[in-house]
């Protein structure tokens, strides 16, 4: 198909990231974008924007502030009661509007629960073509947006143009970028929005929101150092290795997808394509053959460390130390010398 | 009531190859499954027609041979089974794809029963966007609900309805309306295996089967690829890197000084 942008659609410019603001805090995942919103700006040579929705007070305010911390050139700003608390009717409704006035040429949202329910309600409405779980964006000659992303749980990547329709939308999920530098001091001009929509015309209301209070919970995805452990270990038993490890290293730990199917580990805990992506310093698979699948989340650790009885397992191409040794006899002799060597108060230091 | 499913037939991913030279995909021999997200949307439709009553059909956009997926979810003892086949849909992207399926929908609430829920899987596991539920949602102007991970309350003579829904951090409480559109989230119930009764009638049972035109579909310039705005411009394969893992040789070593020496090469490189 041929570029052909309608006349209509040749004044819509500029970069804009959706900031994703949810109670109270804004999620990583929308500076990671900025971050690489602002490579696509300086390359298109336009102005990079946050957009904050939000409830009227500090939060909403102070992420603005971090917008431009995070490299905006501006930021839009709506505040609203019924802003605040994510719902998707007045959050469609009100991004919708924002583009239809602003007319930014390429939107960027996180690939989370909220990114991903707000951005294919907001392309539908705006009958334009949204990509998802991006890997990477960049800019054609001709100032398209190419967008790339893998499917067929990976064994595959393509490339999406959005070519005549505006804006060009993307979602990208969370550590698929790294996060940019944040510099202090910056500031710049805000666009507030005034939305008139008020909540008696909102069908959907939200009645409690139970946070995850569970300690247990993962944080895989932030976590600086991952030990994680696949079907090589043979047993839900033997799992608990892993965990043993990963105490001693002050880490976080995770597995493969068979393990959460077999019950051995809660779903929260899966790396991969349909599970977390991770971007640890340093990652130690143990007895993981490293399909395709489980690759793509884990590629941007620093250093992979792979523990497995077959040298010739596929994730020796992407991991960079490899121990060839039967992982249930030689995980607790690595957490005794870890604890040997690091004393607890020092251990965040491994990775400092 | 009147629940519709939405349910896709897609390659068994885990068998898809890629041809080394062309970078194609290899699609023959490889078998087709229910998306495995969707089994959670018809146990979940299943479950409220049991306690409500009622009726739930299920629907697919795909190929002729997409009637297998029907088939099968009728083994599940789903009511009735809508396939919606036409050239015309060939490249369809979400956009194209909601729109279609919304038509369809439109035609099932008129042909059967007033529709009151829309279930689709959380995403698929070869197109793997999850942005036909949310398209289907705008199409028709139904309440969204995605990621639910429950439903505790509907009330029919009320229009109400409740669920929990996974937010980030979270779990939200969402009361809505009927008729809404629910994105039902994995590992929240078991497909039930149908008794064979069921899947004996599901053998023989009628699939409904429209092109655009039987299922009323009236703008045709919002199907296939003309009424898709992303273009796929480049399929290749993920670039494999350069070098290999860097074994430790640890041979004849015991346990303990394996260990000692793996830290050693791991401090060195942090
Ligand atoms: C659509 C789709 C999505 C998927 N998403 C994901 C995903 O998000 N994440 C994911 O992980 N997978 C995912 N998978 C599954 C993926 O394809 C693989 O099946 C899975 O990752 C394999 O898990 P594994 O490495 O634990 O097991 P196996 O592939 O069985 O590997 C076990 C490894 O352990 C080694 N081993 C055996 N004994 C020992 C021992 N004593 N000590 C050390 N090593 C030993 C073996 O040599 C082997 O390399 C997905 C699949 C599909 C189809
Ligand atoms: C390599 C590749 C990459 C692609 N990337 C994109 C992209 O980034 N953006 C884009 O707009 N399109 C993309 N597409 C096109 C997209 O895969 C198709 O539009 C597909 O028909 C539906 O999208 P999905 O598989 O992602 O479904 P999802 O949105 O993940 O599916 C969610 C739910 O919708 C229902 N559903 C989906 N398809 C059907 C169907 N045919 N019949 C009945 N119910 C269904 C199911 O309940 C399913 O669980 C891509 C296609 C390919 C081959």
């Amino acid at each position: 198909m041929k570029k052909e942008l309608p006349e209509k659609f040749r004044s819509y410019k500029h970069v804009w990231v959706f900031i994703e603001l949810e109670r109270g805090h804004v999620h990583p995942v929308s500076w990671e974008l900025m971050g690489e919103g602002r490579k696509l700006a300086d390359k298109l040579g336009v102005q990079l924007a946050g957009v904050v929705l939000g409830g009227a007070g500090e939060d909403t305010r102070h992420a603005v502030q971090e917008c431009y911390a995070y490299g905006a050139d501006v930021a839009y700003l709506v505040e609203s009661p019924v802003l605040a608390d994510y719902r998707n009717e007045p959050y469609t409704r009100c991004m919708t509007e924002l583009v239809n006035k602003f007319q930014p040429e390429i939107l960027l949202l996180g690939a989370t629960t909220l990114g991903r329910d707000l951005a294919g309600s907001v392309a539908t409405t705006l009958a334009t073509g949204l990509t998802a779980d991006c890997t990477e964006l960049a800019v054609d000659a001709d100032g398209s947006l190419a967008a790339t992303r893998p499917t067929f749980g990976g064994s595959l990547l393509c490339t999406i143009y959005t070519l005549n329709f505006r804006p060009q939308m993307a979602t990208v999920r969370p550590r698929v970028f790294s996060m940019p530098e944040r510099l202090d001091d910056k500031s710049g001009p805000v666009i507030e929005y005034e939305f008139t929509m008020i909540e008696d015309e909102i069908v959907t209301k939200l009645l409690q929101f139970i946070p995850d209070r569970d300690s247990n919970k993962s944080n895989l995805a932030y976590a600086d150092v991952v030990v994680a452990g696949g079907l090589g270990l043979g047993s839900a038993e033997n799992y608990q290795l892993v965990r043993d490890l990963a105490k001693a290293l002050g880490a976080d730990w995770g597995g493969s997808r068979p393990l959460v199917q077999r019950g051995w580990i809660p779903a929260d805990r899966q790396i991969g394509q349909t599970g977390k992506t991770i971007r640890p310093k340093l990652y130690i698979a143990a007895g993981i053959s490293g399909a395709i699948q489980h690759r793509v989340g884990v590629e941007g650790a620093d250093l992979i460390l792979a523990i497995n009885t077959d040298k010739n397992a596929p994730i020796m191409d992407f991991a960079h130390l490899a121990i060839i040794t039967d992982a249930v006899r030689f995980l607790p002799a690595l957490a005794k010398e870890v604890r040997q060597r690091i004393a607890p108060n020092t251990r965040s230091r491994l990775v400092g | 009531m009147h629940i519709v499913v939405c349910i896709k037939q897609v390659p068994d991913s885990a068998q898809i190859r890629v041809h080394p030279v062309t970078n194609t995909i290899m699609r023959q021999g490889v078998p087709t499954i229910i998306n495995p997200y969707d089994l959670f949307a018809i146990e979940a439709a299943l479950r409220l027609r049991d306690k409500h009553g009622g009726n739930v059909t299920v629907l697919t956009m795909g190929p002729p041979m997409a009637e297998d997926s029907l088939r099968r979810a009728l083994t599940y003892g789903v009511d009735r089974a809508v396939l919606l086949t036409d050239r015309a849909f060939a490249g369809s992207d979400t956009l194209a794809t909601s729109y279609a399926l919304s038509q369809a929908i439109i035609k099932i609430g008129k042909t059967y029963e007033p529709v009151d829920i829309v279930f689709t899987g959380k995403q698929t596991i070869d197109g793997d966007t999850a942005q036909v539920g949310p398209g289907i949602a705008k199409r028709l102007d139904l309440h969204q609900l995605t990621y639910v991970s429950g439903i505790s309350e509907v009330n029919l003579e009320g229009k109400t309805i409740t669920v929990e829904r996974r937010a980030e951090g979270g779990v939200q409480v969402l009361k809505s309306k009927l008729p809404c559109l629910i994105t039902m989230l994995e590992g929240t119930n078991e497909i039930r295996r149908g008794s064979i009764d069921v899947a004996l009638a599901a053998a023989r049972a009628e699939i409904v089967t429209w092109n655009a035109a039987a299922a009323g579909v009236a703008e045709m310039g919002k199907c296939g690829l003309k009424g898709s705005p992303t273009v796929v411009k480049r399929v290749f394969a993920p670039a494999a890197r350069a070098e290999k893992a860097k074994i430790i040789d640890i041979g004849g070593l015991a346990p303990d000084a394996m260990a000692s020496k793996a830290l050693d090469e791991i401090f060195g490189r942090l």
